[in-house]
């Protein structure tokens, strides 16, 4: 436990004392930000033209749910927003390790492969769920001027920090593969798009194989998720694909040293 | 204190080390030579046990490198190649990272890294970034790193590469300094640091030892013929040949130099055949130009136990 908190203070001091950390969460709430507009625009359109109809037939405005309208399509903006940016953050994990000799230390000193792949995911997890919180910045607001519903948003965030968990744990195996963080980048990018169109496919795919197709998306789980439904098939279903991430890059690290490849 | 038994260790079908065989007592300094990829590095990383052995046996402090690789890692500090440093952390920050991780119990770490911020001279820019650092400094926070935790053993993986003279000579004062108290194998490809700093040296060429004794002991053995640099004008034939005929000489080579021939004579030991060569020349009416003992380096030593005639 010791070893696995010192090897987790270290990654967090390097990434928040290095420029890592602002430059993702920056970019992040920036791209957040414009969805965000835009679909508050969007929003505001709709409300407006529920006013004028309901003036035009005389009846009362039918009130527009902001988090089924509004929030839903957000959430699953952010999904795809994190599909795309974390693999950036996690193809340093190992793959910066071993080009700078660093994993040689970590290495030969008494901590096991254990302790260093959960400190390591840990630590972007908590990177992730910080930079979640802080898009809670934009969900705030709606406070001031509507009351959407505290539970939705509640299990919309934990949904896409279980998301994100899943990303994470795929993009940290393929910076074990790899010294070179951009094949760890562009692979793991690949991996989540692969997986995120499975999802499109597996309307085509057949009963049998449409059904596998359909259960293997990590952003196919989410969808009850930011309805404001917690299913524990999903989290499950997350749980164990973040494990299969940690145990593919403990396996990875443990046998490198066998093929004597590092 | 460290053992090493007919290891070996195979990347795919070519061996990088086969069947070496040395020890190490305690508090000794043993100096690892050989040239650029004859196995020394891939030596250190199975007893730091970052890398298993294909086979062999090696043991430090009595724990197996495999069996027990735990108890070994928490008694070795390792130097590797390329100081392991991370570029983001302040000097400070990192070596307190290291000291956690190999195991220093939280009310002696802070002794522990003013001591050895103090040993190796980092005291002025303990709060700097690493990333900011002169190669010699980050040298010596490798240095640090390997020995905060006041290990057993230490490897040290050339330490001296890519320093300035003056720190060259400092690093060796301070590995000098951890005789005794340390075990320590230190590998290297620049001689005189064997001899400045070493007790003992393991030669080691193409994956095996060719050679295992003090550094005084080894030029002795090599030293079986003595050797003289003769410069002579004159015609060179006839000059060599000449030469060849003085009693006691074993081998006569030329070496051309600025029109006048330069001549390396090696004799019989114990026999000092300077006088009869410098007769011969004169003699002959040729100009003698130069004629000078010269020594057998540990240079030589090295490069004869190394390369095949």
């Amino acid at each position: 436990m010791k070893a696995f908190l010192a090897l987790l203070e270290k990654e967090l001091k390097i990434v928040f004392s290095s420029p890592i950390a602002y430059v993702f969460i920056g970019l992040f709430l920036t791209i957040a930000g414009f969805f965000f507009y835009n679909i508050m625009a969007w929003f505001d359109r709709i409300s407006m033209q529920s006013m004028a109809y309901a003036q035009m037939y005389r009846m009362p405005p039918q009130p527009i749910n902001v988090n089924m309208m509004a929030l839903r399509p957000f959430f699953h903006n952010l999904t795809i927003i994190a599909l795309f940016l974390l693999p950036g953050f996690t193809m340093r994990l190992f793959a910066e390790e071993k080009r700078q000799g660093t994993l040689e230390l970590l290495e030969t000193s008494p901590i096991t492969n254990w302790q260093l792949t959960l400190a390591k995911f840990t630590a972007a997890w908590i990177l992730w769920g910080i930079t979640l919180a802080l898009t809670g910045i934009l969900v705030g607001m709606l406070f001031f001027f509507g009351n959407p519903e505290v539970g939705q948003i509640l299990s919309g965030y934990l949904g896409m920090f279980l998301v994100g968990g899943a990303f994470i744990a795929i993009g940290m195996w393929f910076s074990t593969l790899t010294e070179n963080q951009i094949v760890a980048f562009i692979s793991a990018l690949g991996a989540n798009l692969v997986l995120l169109s499975l999802g499109w496919l597996s309307n085509f795919a057949g009963a049998t194989l449409g059904k596998i197709f359909a259960n293997i998306d990590p952003i196919g789980h989410f969808d009850d998720f930011a309805k404001g439904v917690i299913d524990t098939k999903h989290i499950v279903f997350y749980v164990s694909f973040i494990f299969m991430g940690i145990f593919l890059s403990f396996m990875s690290v443990e046998s490198a040293r066998w093929r004597g490849s590092r | 204190m460290i053992r090493v038994e007919n290891l070996t260790r195979y990347y795919g079908n070519f061996p990088a080390i086969e069947d070496v065989t040395f020890d190490v007592d305690k508090g000794e300094i043993l100096g690892f030579l050989g040239p650029n990829g004859a196995g020394k590095s891939t030596t250190m990383r199975i007893l730091t046990c970052y890398m298993p052995a294909t086979s062999g046996k090696a043991t430090v402090a009595g724990f197996d490198v495999f069996e027990q690789s735990m108890e070994v890692r928490k008694r070795i500090g390792y130097l590797p190649e390329h100081p392991p440093l991370y570029p983001d952390l302040t000097v400070d920050t990192y070596l307190d990272f290291v000291a956690k991780i190999k195991g220093v119990p939280a009310q002696e770490r802070k002794k522990a890294i003013d001591d050895v911020i103090d040993r190796v001279g980092l005291q002025d820019v303990r709060n700097r970034t690493i990333r900011k650092l002169s190669k010699g400094f980050k040298q010596r926070v490798g240095l640090a790193q390997a020995l905060v935790h006041d290990p057993e053993v230490l490897i040290l993986d050339e330490p001296t590469v890519g320093l300035d003279p003056k720190q060259i000579i400092e690093v060796r004062e301070l590995i000098k300094s951890l005789a005794g108290r340390h075990t320590v194998i230190l590998s290297t490809h620049i001689l005189p640091e064997v001899s400045m700093t070493c007790q003992r040296v393991v030669i080691i060429d193409k994956g095996r030892v060719v050679a295992e004794d003090t550094p005084e002991n080894l030029s002795a053995k090599v030293k079986s013929t003595e050797r003289i640099l003769v410069e002579v004008e004159g015609p060179q034939d006839e000059v060599k040949q000449k030469l060849t005929s003085v009693p006691g000489v074993k081998n006569v080579s030329l070496e051309n130099a600025n029109g006048t021939a330069r001549f390396v004579i090696d004799s019989e030991l114990d026999k000092d055949i300077r006088k009869d060569l410098a007769n011969t020349v004169v003699s002959q009416g040729w100009g003698l130009l130069e004629l000078r003992p010269m020594d057998v380096s540990l240079e030589e030593v090295f490069l004869r136990l190394t390369t095949k005639e």
